[in-house]
């Protein structure tokens, strides 16, 4: 099979590179390719000179204290609240909670809004969760009596709609699925799932850490009640993830932490809260990494959402095209790069992913094998693991060649056929 | 395919032999009488193993070791199928235990012989990749302990990623 064209850029990852100090360093005396970023993003050197700056600047608790240290670290805090707002096309900046991660926020609304569910109440999923879109709804179901019900994977990595009227009903109560699949890459249609649960009188949480990074995302447009990502998959720091809601749901959503900052007034017997979103944001924040976060969407707005999500479906569907033409190799998810975010999972049946990503470390190359956290997901694909490329703003198809030389000598290096003498 | 090799320090902990153990995985033939068996479970890379034993009051007749792993998981299950048989339960601990302490850099005791084992002494420089050489052990140990206490099978699961 040919060689696929080198895709047209639209911007120039090299270029981008350079502005990431990490991405200059070798690995194992090799130039590092970093084909990890479903997992995390390097962070360009503009956040950690922003995470500097915080600390030899700002540093100061927020929301209380009137010096002038104080008032600019509350400043920052709540810029990157007003940043990822506007982002995402939240209703409004109240309804953008900052906590540690896109689990937290997931986990939050699995524990706050558990008030609102009883015994026999039903939670759709699907089969393709990460564990942190699992996990809390199973710790939920134990708690309550909840039943859980599940849309599955079909062979193309789609997910099975045709059972999504059966699936939903009047007891449906939630519906949470993830925007993109961080093991098949999968884009679910989540405005058609959002119209069909609201219809049943269902809400929809969506997990977008696989999707807010990489392309246009929408909180309006997409029809989710609950939205959930993370800064460090964007380009920005590590401890910092985001829930975006309408604040009249947040209102309807019970803060999970009490401490200090979450409440109004606090008497020995009883409290009451403050805001939202402040209500959900106990205890003093992780604020230098929140106040560096605003450092990486000035990256992404430079570059536009619609020009990272072309870079990435080029690159993607030049990596799709040269690991089918390796011939042995199973790809998991759909094969049209316009159908999926920036990744893609495969797996080589004579070599263990394990082994795998052992042998392209040795060539620089930074790919994940594993489970991905989601072992449901791992047994529906009939395999004990898979390997993932995952790409970003800075990767090239350079970096796309290094990987696949790389996968030829790993089958060379166990002795397995390439079916090629090069 | 040896003029291919050269990702050093990877020769260390793909040795040839044990890349053959991988490729020719011995014990994998069903036994004609179980005794106990165990199942071990690595959730960091999903390796799944089963380990069937015949014992014979205090001698280990046969040993089968199936399931799917990584090269180093599997060189290990089968360098243990070889290993084992006509060994007593005790000494099989003992080639476990003394494994084990080899795999965690640790002094281990004098006088086990642990045969083709040694090929995996490299993998100690791997940290990530120990429990790949461990779980075929670590199921063993449990298939035995099982067996002392009369129970036909036991479960084993390394401690692995946080999902």
């Amino acid at each position: 099979m040919a060689v696929a064209p080198a895709p047209r850029a639209t911007f120039a990852p090299r270029t981008l590179a350079a502005r990431f100090s990490i991405l200059q360093r070798t690995v194992r005396g090799r130039r590092l390719v970093y084909l990890d970023n479903a997992a995390t993003t390097q962070k360009p050197d503009t956040v950690l000179a922003a995470l500097q700056r915080y600390y030899t600047h700002s540093n100061a608790n927020v929301h209380r204290g009137v010096h002038t240290l104080a008032e600019e670290a509350t400043a920052l805090y709540e810029g990157c609240r007003t940043r990822v707002a506007r982002f995402v096309n939240a209703p409004s900046e109240r309804g953008v909670v900052i906590l540690r991660s896109a689990t937290e926020a997931l986990n939050l609304v699995a524990r706050g809004w558990e008030h609102h569910l009883r015994e026999g109440d039903e939670i759709l999923l699907t089969e393709m969760e990460h564990h942190s879109n699992l996990v809390p709804w199973i710790m939920l179901a134990h708690r309550r009596g909840v039943v859980l019900r599940h849309l599955l994977v079909r062979d193309d990595g789609e997910l099975e709609l045709g059972a999504l009227p059966t699936l939903l009903s009047p007891r449906t109560r939630l519906v949470c699925l993830t925007h993109a699949s961080n093991v098949l890459g999968t884009i679910n249609p989540v405005a058609e799932i959002a119209a069909a649960a609201h219809a049943a009188g269902a809400l929809v949480v969506v997990d977008a850490a696989q999707s807010v990074p990489h392309m246009p995302v929408d909180f309006a447009a997409l029809g989710a009640d609950f939205l959930a990502f993370s800064a460090h998959k964007a380009y920005g720091p590590t401890g910092v993830g985001f829930l975006v809601a309408a604040p009249e749901l947040l209102e309807q959503l019970e803060p999970v932490q009490g401490g200090g900052e979450m409440i109004r007034e606090v008497h020995l017997h009883r409290a009451t809260w403050n805001d939202v979103p402040h209500r959900f944001e106990a205890g003093t924040p992780n604020i230098a990494d929140a106040a560096a976060f605003p450092a990486a969407l000035d990256l992404l707005e430079e570059l536009t959402m619609e020009a990272v999500r072309e870079h990435e479906v080029a690159l993607t569907g030049y990596a799709l095209q040269r690991l089918q033409a390796l011939g042995w190799l199973e790809i998991y998810g759909p094969l049209d790069p316009h159908r999926r975010s920036g990744l893609v999972s495969f797996y080589d049946p004579d070599l263990h992913p394990h082994d795998l990503a052992q042998l392209l470390d040795a060539e620089g190359i930074a790919v994940r094998a594993g489970h991905h956290c989601a072992q449901p997901l791992m047994r529906r694909l009939g395999v004990p693991a898979t390997a993932r490329a995952s790409f970003g703003v800075y990767n090239d198809t350079a970096d796309v060649d290094a990987f696949i030389d790389a996968l030829i000598a790993a089958r060379r290096y166990f002795g397995l056929p390439t079916g090629s003498s090069s | 395919m040896s003029q291919e090799r050269g990702f050093l320090p990877l020769d260390e902990l793909y040795r040839e032999a044990v890349l053959d153990h991988y490729r020719h995985p011995r014990g994998r033939a069903p036994l004609p009488r179980v005794d106990v068996t165990a199942h071990g479970h690595n959730p960091l890379c999903g390796d799944e193993i089963d380990v069937a034993l015949a014992i014979d009051g205090e001698h280990i007749e046969a040993v089968q070791v199936t399931g799917r792993g990584c090269a180093i998981c599997t060189a290990s299950g089968s360098i243990m199928a070889e290993l084992l048989p006509g060994r007593t339960v005790a000494g099989a601990e003992d080639t476990a235990e003394t494994f084990r302490r080899l795999m965690h850099g640790e002094p281990p005791p004098t006088g086990v012989d642990l045969g083709d084992l040694e090929l995996l002494e490299g993998v100690q420089r791997f940290p990530v990749r120990v429990k790949c050489a461990l779980l075929p052990w670590m199921t063993l140990r449990d298939a035995l302990a099982a067996h002392r206490e009369g129970i036909p099978a036991a479960v084993t699961t390394t401690e692995g990623e946080t999902p």
